[in-house]
């Protein structure tokens, strides 16, 4: 078994969704996280606060400092994520493909470094 | 003792260089332990078979060398604590090769190399690498990037599959359909890139061509019942029977009304007709069989003024039915012109919204020419120099622009 991390990117700015669109993309995303509990992939998921809620902690001229606001500037950012177990590259990506359209934004997805101990 | 020269030996590697490939992933479920055992046997090879001659099955020869010699280095490498080698060869344990004849993995290797989360142009790179065994430098020459670039392209691709876990396996039956058109799609692209180099002052790069064909040939092989994949070589081997007579012997582009047809490939065209029967036969159109049934109808044709052009014409309206692309439909506007004259033609291309593409505009030009319009040609002409960047294609663009009437 593998791990990857299933990234979902939301546009920073653009309509906010319709209440009954946004309501109907939960409760697919609820489908999809019993599915994967039910198929033993699920290993940890959550929703992010909005980047703006973000902190950045790096070290500048020896000392560590801390600033406001997301890393990076981007056009999209990351609004959630899955961390799951799959046999391959392609079970990782049919759970990308349910999950694309369920929360109706492109998923990426990445391979973790380090296969689980049990492997 | 029978000698084996070194052509011999070289025609072995071509043949049999993807199937040990193949067969020794699917053993060890590492590629680049697979290439590099491969081509350290093809070595031994080299400095053995001229002396003891070759082996009865030299593939099986080269395959249980190269085994034999990946098994030796992991266990070094296994004792150094190498997580990949202990991982590699537990999995040879896992999979032993049977002493019985060597069964064909190279349809699973297809399919890695052409898994859809790896760019196009990887895709080429590594189907040519694994399956052609066509060097990096060879495959670096055909596409006209620095060597250093492909080689690169080609170790990250693997690094991908290897770290992504893309798997080596055939699709499962409800994604065959979509992942066998990619496989085709790259082989076409090859074919195509061989047909008319994307840039350059050759027109064409005909040894991509005759791999591309030897590719098609491969995929016919092992599948030898999707109606596309016959479909494919079909199409290829009709094209590239017409290569000696598509330029003059100064290298200029000849057009195929002009071409002179006794120097057409009777032998290919002979296959590509019989597969194209064989097709129709079967009756399940496809894109690929259909534009290899258009094709075999130009070949039909003892002078370019036999063409039956109203056949080709349905053709292309079937293909466009299941192919509704701009470049078809600009195709079919070509036929169209033959069989309603140039003035129908021009209003269906007019319809196409085709602004970056050289063929566009040269067949436009070519149609505005013919209904007197000559100023429009003229640009239309411009432009379509403007947009190849091939040497040949520019040239007989350029000399149509001056030759029409003032």
């Amino acid at each position: 078994m593998k791990q990857y991390m299933l990234s979902v990117y939301h546009a920073d700015k653009g309509p906010a969704l319709e209440p009954e669109v946004m309501a109907k993309s939960i409760r697919d995303v609820d489908v999809i996280n019993a599915e994967l509990m039910a198929a033993g992939a699920w290993i940890f998921a959550g929703g992010l606060h909005n980047d703006s809620t973000a902190s950045v902690v790096s070290v500048k001229d020896g000392a560590v400092v801390t600033t406001d606001g997301p890393y990076a500037e981007a056009k999209e950012r990351i609004g959630g994520f899955w961390i799951i177990q799959a046999e391959d590259l392609d079970a990782a990506l049919a759970w990308a493909r349910k999950a694309t359209v369920a929360c109706l934004a492109p998923i990426e997805v990445r391979p973790f470094q380090d296969a689980p101990p049990d492997a | 003792m029978p000698r084996v020269s070194d052509s011999e030996i070289e025609r072995v590697f071509r043949e049999e260089f993807g199937r040990a490939v193949a067969v020794l992933v699917r053993s060890f479920g590492d590629i680049d332990i697979a290439e590099e055992a491969v081509q350290e046997a093809f070595t031994v090879a080299v400095q053995r078979w001229p002396e003891t001659g070759l082996p009865p099955s030299p593939a099986g020869w080269i395959i249980t060398t190269a085994r034999r010699r990946a098994i030796d280095r992991l266990r070094g490498d296994a004792a150094r604590a190498d997580r990949y080698a202990k991982a590699a060869l537990m999995q040879a344990e896992r999979n032993p090769i049977d002493d019985g004849p060597v069964q064909d993995e190279r349809l699973r290797l297809i399919f890695t190399c052409c898994h859809p989360a790896l760019a196009t142009e990887v895709q080429i790179a590594l189907t040519l690498r694994l399956l052609g065994g066509l060097s990096t430098v060879e495959i670096a020459r055909a596409f006209i990037v620095p060597e250093a670039t492909m080689a690169q392209r080609i170790v990250r691709a693997k690094h991908k599959i290897r770290d992504a876990g893309i798997p080596y396996r055939l699709p499962a039956s409800t994604e065959l359909a979509g992942r066998l058109s990619a496989v085709l799609a790259v082989v076409y692209l090859i074919f195509n890139e061989g047909y008319v180099a994307s840039s350059g002052e050759r027109l064409d790069r005909p040894d991509l061509c005759v791999e591309a064909i030897r590719l098609g040939r491969i995929l016919t092989e092992l599948m030898p019942d999707e109606p596309e994949v016959l479909g494919l070589l079909a199409l290829m081997l009709l094209v590239h029977s017409r290569r000696p007579s598509r330029t003059t012997a100064s290298g200029d582009l000849v057009l195929l009304d002009d071409q002179d047809r006794s120097m057409w490939d009777r032998s290919l065209i002979a296959e590509g007709q019989a597969i194209v029967r064989a097709c129709l036969r079967r009756n399940q159109p496809g894109p690929y069989q259909i534009q290899a049934a258009i094709s075999a109808v130009h070949s039909d044709a003892q002078r370019a003024s036999d063409t039956d052009w109203g056949q080709i014409l349905q053709l292309y309206d079937q293909l466009f039915t299941v192919n509704p692309t701009p470049v078809v439909a600009l195709n079919r506007a070509v036929a169209l012109a033959e069989v309603r004259g140039a003035a129908a033609a021009l209003d269906a291309v007019d319809g196409l919204d085709f602004p970056e593409y050289y063929l566009f505009h040269a067949v436009r030009a070519d149609l505005l020419s013919r209904v007197g319009r000559n100023e429009d040609a003229r640009a239309a002409y411009d432009r379509a120099v403007a947009l190849t960047s091939n040497a040949v294609e520019q040239t007989f663009l350029t000399r149509a622009r001056n030759a029409l009437p003032a």
